[in-house]
């Protein structure tokens, strides 16, 4: 059969719609974003009216894939791995309910940062949930898996977390697809009425079902057909290697050759006796995993008397991406790097759009608050934390979705007056919107910029939750119309912001400041499309 | 047969175009192939690099590990020198010569310069002149840097051919031919000045 050329994510979101799925659920994340995408551009999907709009958030998206799965169908909810945090309440207690149609949780990490602001690693948070995970190590498992995962959701009655991370996310290889598609599943409500009710005399049963079901999730993981024990002839050392930690081995060995056992995970919780086999057999074992080292803890211990060796003493790097020549240094073979960087060449940290309209807002506000002093502008997730970098160093915090509202207002509580917030309205809607009503609520004197560009911008322009909605938010959540106002952010406009800015620090209550112009990526994109379809009409007539 | 090349660039100037022509030559061509490349934020102008392996074995690791690159293909010149540390040993820079200055501290071109032409294997071409004589346009840039990289590529020069018609196919005769003629001027001026 014809391969198809495919990136990790893309694999995935094919998988999914040939596997049976009724819908997938979604907010942008890189480097998760293109399951989505791929699923909304896919002719297949339109054909199967697979569910696939952006949700607001990643706990609403997560939330509506379990009420698909208590429908009776397969839902897909895709996350990048921070996302997970804001999804994580419905997470931790979908273990508990479990799940009626397959449900498979994709989440993205992203080790070394290249887009975010930690490397935190999601099969923790499987393990803390006690949910079976999938990690495949290449883009023929990323796509075979998707569908074996809602198999497995199905059969362990539990939501199935698969975890990537960056470089099977967006590193593209040749893919087989299945000879049949799955047709999707009738709908068919949960036979136990109460099993999705987490009352406490409810949900105590639920857990412990969920405690007895372990042994079985551990029995599947001992069958998968992505788990593995090969053979070796040096047993003075054992590898286990993790999702892509297997790619990174194999490297080194490129006639397959490698003398040591392996055991290759791509399922947890751990085969158990795959484990066993090889730290009885072997003097000591080397962990190979991209991430946290989830594994080599579960195997070291405290007491650390277990010859175990990979990220905790040193062997690899406690942080960052593994990285093939890093593995074939702890293998022990001599890795001869190239030239060196020469000191000429500079950085290039990415930068705003020319003719971005974030920069219109920082200039001004640069200039009011120099007025003021420094220190008091409180940012968010989103191309407008470019504001960070120079020229124009003009924000003092970036943490997580929304944090800019409720850190302003906390700072504001301590006496940090005039205390301002800038977020993006796409952020806003997904997590900035509580916060404000907290404010609200307090009177708080805090400024609120929402920086409005019409647009997901930095994951690539996707449709935005706020878009013609942010005025009746604010005025909903109960902004003072009179302190609520809306400009056109141009340079020919600069004046008219910084006048509002300093009339709207002075007042001692909520301000919202919006100032608003879409996005120019967005705008070329947007004129393409419709250059397109016109072209597209003509071609008919 | 294999090859691993690090293709470089900024991001905005369209160096995925150069690797999906090559995935598919590979593709069709029963090759195997990975290529890992950069999402997110570096493409606001950021550095950007494109990891392309092509085989006729099975290929383990979408990185390419460091010291063992046999081209870095940069469509701005000071940015192939940001992966040197990937290059092997007798590995060819491959480098077009026009700059994207989109930071305040940009080297001068003629120490640039001098530091490619100090380099034990490169070429150093203008792609984007190139282009605008043998096409009329800048835009076909990228192909004739693949044309100037593939006298060092490991597959048959019809595959990149394939894959230009391929990727192209629904943008009609002209722009395929268009980008199939500057992949033959970047090779040509490469056979001449390797």
């Amino acid at each position: 059969m014809q391969k198809s050329l495919l990136l990790g994510v893309e694999a995935i979101a094919q998988g999914a719609i040939d596997g049976g799925m009724s819908g997938v659920y979604a907010y942008p994340g890189t480097p998760s974003t293109e399951i989505t995408e791929y699923i909304q551009h896919s002719k297949q999907a339109q054909q199967l009216n697979i569910h696939r709009d952006w949700a607001a958030n990643e706990k609403t998206a997560m939330e509506s894939a379990l009420g698909m799965s208590y429908a009776g169908k397969r839902s897909m909810v895709c996350m990048k791995h921070v996302g997970l945090n804001v999804a994580a309440d419905c997470f931790m207690n979908a273990a508990i309910t479990g799940a009626n149609g397959g449900m498979l949780i994709v989440v993205a990490d992203d080790p070394s940062m290249h887009s975010s602001q930690n490397e935190q690693d999601s099969r923790v948070y499987g393990k803390f949930a006690m949910m079976p995970i999938l990690e495949p190590s290449n883009q023929q498992e990323a796509y075979d898996m998707a569908r074996f995962g809602f198999e497995l959701s199905e059969a362990c009655e539990i939501p199935v977390l698969m975890r990537i991370t960056t470089r099977l996310a967006h590193s593209r290889a040749g893919v087989t697809r299945a000879a049949e598609v799955v047709a999707q599943n009738d709908m068919k409500l949960p036979e136990d009425k109460v099993q999705f009710v987490l009352l406490p005399g409810i949900a105590r049963k639920r857990y412990k079902l969920l405690l007895n079901n372990q042994a079985k999730f551990e029995t599947a993981s001992e069958e998968s057909p992505y788990n593995s024990y090969t053979e070796g002839t040096d047993k003075s050392m054992g590898i286990i290697a993790c999702g892509l930690g297997y790619n990174y081995l194999m490297e080194n060995y490129p006639n397959g050759d490698c003398p040591y056992p392996v055991v290759k995970i791509s399922q947890y919780p751990i085969p158990r006796t795959m484990i066993q086999k090889i730290t009885s057999e072997c003097d000591k074992v080397m962990v190979l995993e991209e991430g946290y080292p989830v594994v080599e803890e579960m195997l070291k211990g405290y007491l650390e008397k277990e010859a175990v060796i990979g990220r905790l003493d040193g062997t690899l790097s406690r942080d960052g991406e593994l990285k093939p020549e890093m593995v074939g240094r702890a293998l022990g073979f001599d890795v001869e790097e190239g030239a060196e960087v020469p000191n000429l060449v500079s950085a290039r940290p990415p930068a705003l759009c020319v003719g971005c309209s974030h920069i219109d807002v920082y200039t001004a506000l640069n200039e009011v608050v120099a007025e003021y002093g420094e220190g008091r502008v409180f940012a968010d997730i989103g191309c407008y934390t470019l504001g960070a970098l120079p020229p124009f160093n003009a924000i003092n915090s970036c943490v997580d979705m929304g944090a800019s509202v409720t850190m302003a207002k906390g700072a504001a509580d301590a006496g940090l007056i005039p205390s301002v917030a800038v977020i993006g309205d796409s952020t806003f809607t997904h997590s900035g919107m509580t916060g404000l009503l907290d404010a609200v609520n307090e009177k708080t004197p805090i400024t609120v910029i929402i920086s409005d560009n019409e647009s997901i911008s930095m994951t690539g322009g996707q449709h935005s939750s706020a878009k013609g909605k942010l005025e009746a938010i604010c005025e909903g959540l109960g902004v003072e119309p009179e302190h609520l106002h809306v400009l056109t952010a141009v340079p020919k406009k600069r004046d008219d912001l910084k006048d509002l800015l300093r009339k709207e620090f002075e007042y001692q209550g909520v301000s919202v400041i919006i100032p608003r112009r879409v996005c120019v990526q967005k705008n070329v994109r947007d004129q393409k499309i419709k250059k397109a379809a016109k072209a597209k009409a003509a071609a008919k007539a | 047969m294999k090859t691993d090349m690090v293709i470089a660039g900024v991001g905005g100037q369209g160096i995925l175009s150069i690797a999906a022509a090559l995935g598919s030559a590979a593709l069709d061509n029963d090759l195997y192939m990975k290529q890992a490349e950069t999402h997110g934020m570096s493409q606001r102008g950021g550095d950007v690099q494109s990891f392309m392996r092509i085989s006729d074995k099975p290929i383990y690791s979408d990185l390419i590990p460091r010291g063992g690159a046999d081209i870095i293909l940069s469509v701005e010149p000071m940015e192939a020198l940001r992966y040197l540390p990937y290059l092997k040993q007798g590995g060819y820079v491959v480098t077009n010569s026009t700059p994207f200055v989109n930071i305040p501290d940009y080297p001068e071109m003629e120490e640039l310069e001098k530091t490619i032409k100090d380099l034990p294997n490169y070429v150093l071409i203008d792609a984007d002149q190139i282009a605008e004589e043998t096409t009329g346009s800048k835009r076909a840039f990228n192909f004739v840097m693949l044309g100037a990289a593939s006298p060092f590529i490991d597959v048959p020069f019809e595959y990149l051919e394939e894959g230009i018609r391929k990727i192209f196919e629904r943008k009609g005769e002209e722009v395929i031919e268009m980008n199939i003629k500057a992949l033959h001027a970047g090779r040509k001026f490469a056979e001449e000045n390797k």
